[in-house]
């Protein structure tokens, strides 16, 4: 009997507003604890909440770029639950009416396009953080309120995930994307985007679901990927032996690299969901999503195809440098400086993606598109060789110097004198009898060690392939 | 003498420097040390803190430099309200202690003008009831008979004006907090349209219910107390941005162009000497010139149920908060977080808002929400196109306030039904969101004061106010003997 299992994400995107959700404190990360908060988002009586218009249009342009419908009409709902780091011991967030439905992003799996369905997008507040001391003894738990009030965009997929492969290209385009719009940061350690897994298994091709079991606590991609390989694992595992799957909550160990479970469906709460009365619904006129649309930069996947029809890249190049948005943009800005856009991406991909971290800092490289641009230049126009061309480029980013004054310092420039090739090689002819012995005798290879030499006596700066004509020339 | 004056009068001996603030905060202070152990209107009077403002007042108007004509005078609020550095109770023993680190919209505008606070008034707990006996802090009474309630929830601002403990007082209406005690009282007290005052500050009991307003002892002062408290305000999302057109001195007086809406459904069951006073006050009006028409507001039978339903689903989410973690009473029997969240709440809060919150929690549970919560929502917009369809004839509406004048202490505590119900003329305008006033029309049988109601549609307080003070002058005025 073979199985399939059936798996649908749950990601909390941050939006990365300045101000929070319903309140005007900060949402800057990593702050004294306690320090962004103010009545409203401590919950103190008598305060209300206002809608954050930054954090509405992020959302909004973050549904857009999940092609998602922008619902005309929408509202917020109170989830009602007590714990200690939520103040007012209900979420405001949005039940039956999100602000955004339906839609899809399109991830590649073995070598293969794949659309994975989005049900909805809606928006709502984060809660704080609880502390809980590590020292039994003390058994005291601190609470931190400055993400309190942070927003959120909960992006719901439909069950159209397969494996743990999948799951970990969706997670990665929906970075993309948020990074694209400029919506969220997506960095899981700093809990700027977090996601739940639910899975389960059936039969191959059958059409019910089987038990759904919700996954939690997954910190990175990996964990995700990890989680979802051994939940297949061990649930195909259970039903092989007659055993049924319950639903339940388990969480990610990444120490053992197991789930273990956490709480089952009857402990499951009932969030007493209605509408906020503190907040009217949020009407939008097709004025304003035009506007909001307006601000919709091109996103990876058009991007990508016209690299491809523009550049004449290959799909992988161009599926690699659209990525990251800064990434393409330097590119471009390296082919608008004049750089053939094969050899730029050539040079991206092989030399520079080597040497930066974290390619949407490009923007802080010691090397400039316009700097690359004018080291691929050197090398257009022979003034350098591609050799010479690696050394000038990491003394670029040593020095920040642009390459025709490292060049021009270091004396690299290519010597196309013919003349003076034609000493060198004379030189080399002296020195190795022996070898232009072997080549006269037909034995090929003595050429490029010859050629070698040649180079190596220019420190090579010699032009190789003046060097070859004439090098060849003189032996014959 | 002074605690005698209305704003106009107080105004004028200020402007000309007949007296200082400070000697109007003097005359109702005494009144308050001289009455207040009697009628128990008030829950925290800051004597220092009075004086000192009084003191600044006089310090501003000497430059010149006075906030409005009435820069001085004291004003009562009701403890719901966030008041910063001043304690805020709500009558609660869970908030027994709690002083807000911020200001009511309300309070900011009050203070904008000058206006001064004289003390913090008692109330129901958390505005949940209508005799201000569900206080931690003790009932309040009736300045017309000790014996008797003051109404609810905002019984301690009726009461305080009543009896001239303070010249005039805020407070909040959710279900007719404001124009029950008023009538109870005697006073003048005005429920204005949902959104006309900012919310931001008041701590809320039903959201979508609860508005702020004013007290006084005739109807200019409570509409011109109303016209500084009211306004946009961008931190309550359902405050509205209108015009405020009701100044005292912009208050029409003439009925001849007037159609008075006198809805059956309003009078059944109300006693023989209100309905035989309100008729008397209509018969009047249509002899001046006012032209009375009956009408139907069918849907009165399901306003209690429906406001049930919707304010205890509201406040079971408000009242939330209140969990002994980060302010507030906590309990130290507690060993877990569970038991510190149970025992905090069954000790902090008083039976009837726990009644409350069992109740609306019980009808947005899943499996109940549809048939109870939805199904009073639905309730609700039948109640306002019921409105919407009488305003569309009538200017406005003329009740009795309510069905019976107040109740004896104690009478209505352990029957909740019977007190529920007794909110039958009122709660429609809440549902609704359109404004309300109260007036004192006289006197029963036993010396208890009787109010009238007039409703309007949304935002038409300058109609309400025009035609309260007409009514006003067709009135015997009425005082307490305290």
């Amino acid at each position: 009997m073979e199985y399939e299992p059936v798996i649908g994400l749950e990601v909390h995107v941050q939006l990365n507003t300045k101000t929070k959700i319903f309140c005007s404190c900060s949402t800057k990360f990593g702050s004294e604890p306690n320090s962004q908060t103010c009545p409203v988002c401590l919950g103190l009586p008598g305060v209300l909440p206002v809608l954050n218009r930054e954090a509405l249009k992020k959302g909004i342009l973050a549904g857009m770029a999940l092609n998602s419908r922008i619902s005309q009409y929408s509202k917020f709902d109170r989830k009602n639950y007590f714990y200690p780091d939520l103040p007012k011991a209900y979420q405001i967030s949005q039940f039956d009416k999100p602000i955004c439905e339906g839609g899809y992003v399109e991830i590649e799996a073995n070598n293969k396009k794949k659309k994975i369905g989005i049900t909805r997008l809606h928006l709502e507040e984060d809660a704080g953080k609880s502390i809980h001391s590590e020292d039994p003894a003390r058994n005291i738990s601190y609470v931190d309120l400055n993400r309190t009030g942070v927003p959120l965009a909960e992006i719901v997929s439909e069950p159209d995930i397969r494996s743990g492969d999948e799951a970990y290209e969706y997670l990665q385009k929906i970075k993309s994307l948020m990074k694209y719009i400029e919506a969220s940061d997506c960095n899981m350690e700093e809990g700027s985007l977090r996601c739940d897994v639910n899975i389960s298994i059936r039969k191959k091709g059958a059409s019910e679901f089987g038990e759904k079991v919700e996954i939690k606590n997954l910190n990175s991609f990996k964990a995700v990927r990890s989680a979802i390989n051994y939940e297949i694992e061990r649930q195909t595992r259970m039903i092989q032996y007659g055993n049924k799957i319950h639903q339940e909550t388990r969480l990610w160990d990444a120490d053992k690299n197991e789930t273990y479970g956490m709480r089952s469906k009857e402990d499951a709460h009932d969030y007493r969901y209605f509408p906020d009365p503190d907040l009217a619904p949020v009407i939008l006129d097709s004025a304003f999503i035009d506007e909001v649309k307006k601000e919709l930069p091109e996103l990876p996947d058009e991007k990508r195809e016209r690299f491809i029809a523009q550049y004449n890249l290959p799909q992988y190049d161009a599926g690699v440098l659209t990525s990251i948005k800064q990434l393409a943009q330097y590119f471009e800005s390296v082919v608008e400086k004049g750089a053939d856009p094969k050899k730029a991406s050539n040079w991206i991909m092989s030399e520079l993606l080597g040497k930066i971290d974290d390619a949407e800092k490009i923007d802080a490289f010691p090397v400039t598109a316009e700097m690359l641009a004018g080291l691929l230049k050197l090398i257009k126009n022979n003034t350098i060789s591609g050799k010479i061309a690696k050394k000038v480029f990491d003394e670029m980013i040593k020095t920040g110097k642009d390459a025709e004054t490292i060049v021009e310092e270091k004396g690299l420039k290519q010597v196309t004198d013919t003349a003076e090739i034609g000493s060198m090689i004379d030189r080399v002819i002296e020195n190795n009898p022996k070898s232009v012995e072997d080549y006269k005798n037909g034995t090929k290879k003595a050429l490029g060690f010859l050629v070698g030499q040649v180079m190596k006596e220019s420190k090579g700066k010699a032009n190789p392939q003046m060097v070859n004509e004439i090098l060849v020339k003189k032996l014959n | 003498m002074l605690y005698k004056y209305n704003f106009e009068e107080l105004a004028l001996l200020l402007e000309r420097g007949e007296v200082r603030s400070v000697d109007i905060a003097d005359s109702f202070l005494k009144r308050i040390q001289n009455y207040d152990k009697k009628i128990n209107s008030f829950i925290t009077v800051d004597e220092e803190k009075l004086y000192l403002q009084a003191e600044e007042s006089d310090a501003r108007r000497k430059k010149g430099g006075e906030l409005s004509r009435y820069d001085g005078i004291p004003i009562a609020v009701k403890d719901n309200i966030c008041t910063k550095g001043i304690k805020t109770t709500c009558a609660s023993k869970i908030l027994e202690n709690f002083i807000p680190p911020y200001n009511a919209a309300v309070y900011e505008k009050l203070k904008g003008s000058g206006f001064i606070l004289l003390g913090k008034t008692n109330m129901d707990e958390f505005a949940m009831g209508s005799t201000t006996e569900a206080s931690f802090f003790g009932p309040s009474k009736n300045p017309y008979n000790t014996e008797k309630v003051p109404g609810g929830s905002s019984g301690g601002s009726a009461a305080a004006v009543s009896a001239n403990l303070a010249p005039a007082a805020i407070g909040s209406d959710t279900g007719g907090s404001i124009r029950q005690p008023a009538a109870f009282c005697g006073v003048t007290g005005i429920k204005p349209t949902y959104g006309r005052v900012s919310r931001y500050g008041l701590v809320a009991f039903a959201s979508s219910l609860d508005q702020i307003g004013t007290f006084g002892n005739c109807v200019d002062d409570a509409a011109l107390l109303l016209s500084v408290i009211s306004g946009y305000d961008k931190r309550d999302s359902t405050s509205i941005d209108v015009e405020v057109d009701f100044h005292p001195e912009k208050l029409r007086d003439d009925l001849n162009e007037i159609v008075i809406g006198v809805p059956d459904e309003y009078f059944k069951g109300v006693s023989e000497d209100i309905r035989n006073n309100i008729e008397g006050k209509l018969k009047e009006l249509e002899v001046n010139g006012a032209k009375i028409e009956k009408i139907s507001l069918k849907y009165i039978d399901y306003a209690v149920p429906v406001y049930y339903l919707i304010a205890t689903a509201e406040a079971s989410s408000n009242l939330a908060r209140y969990d002994g973690i980060r302010y507030g009473y906590r309990s130290d029997a507690a060993s877990t977080l569970d038991e510190l969240y149970s025992k905090t709440r069954s000790e902090g809060f008083g039976k009837e808002v726990k009644r409350r919150i069992m109740l609306g929690t019980f009808s947005l549970s899943s499996g109940y929400y549809d048939a109870y919560y939805l199904k009073a929502l639905k309730g609700r917009t039948l109640i306002i196109e019921d409105f919407k369809k009488a305003f569309s004839k009538v200017d406005v509406i003329i009740t009795p306030t309510t069905t019976t004048t107040a109740y004896n202490l104690g009478e209505m505590i352990n029957d909740p039904l019977q007190m529920y119900m007794s909110d039958i003329l009122t709660i429609s305008a809440n549902l609704a969101g359109i404004p309300g006033i109260s007036i004192p029309a006289g006197l029963d049988r036993e010396g208890l004061p009787i109010g009238l109601q007039i409703m309007g549609s949304h935002f038409r307080e300058k109609k309400i106010f025009g035609l309260a003070a007409i009514i006003e002058k067709i009135c015997e005025p009425i005082h307490p003997e305290i």
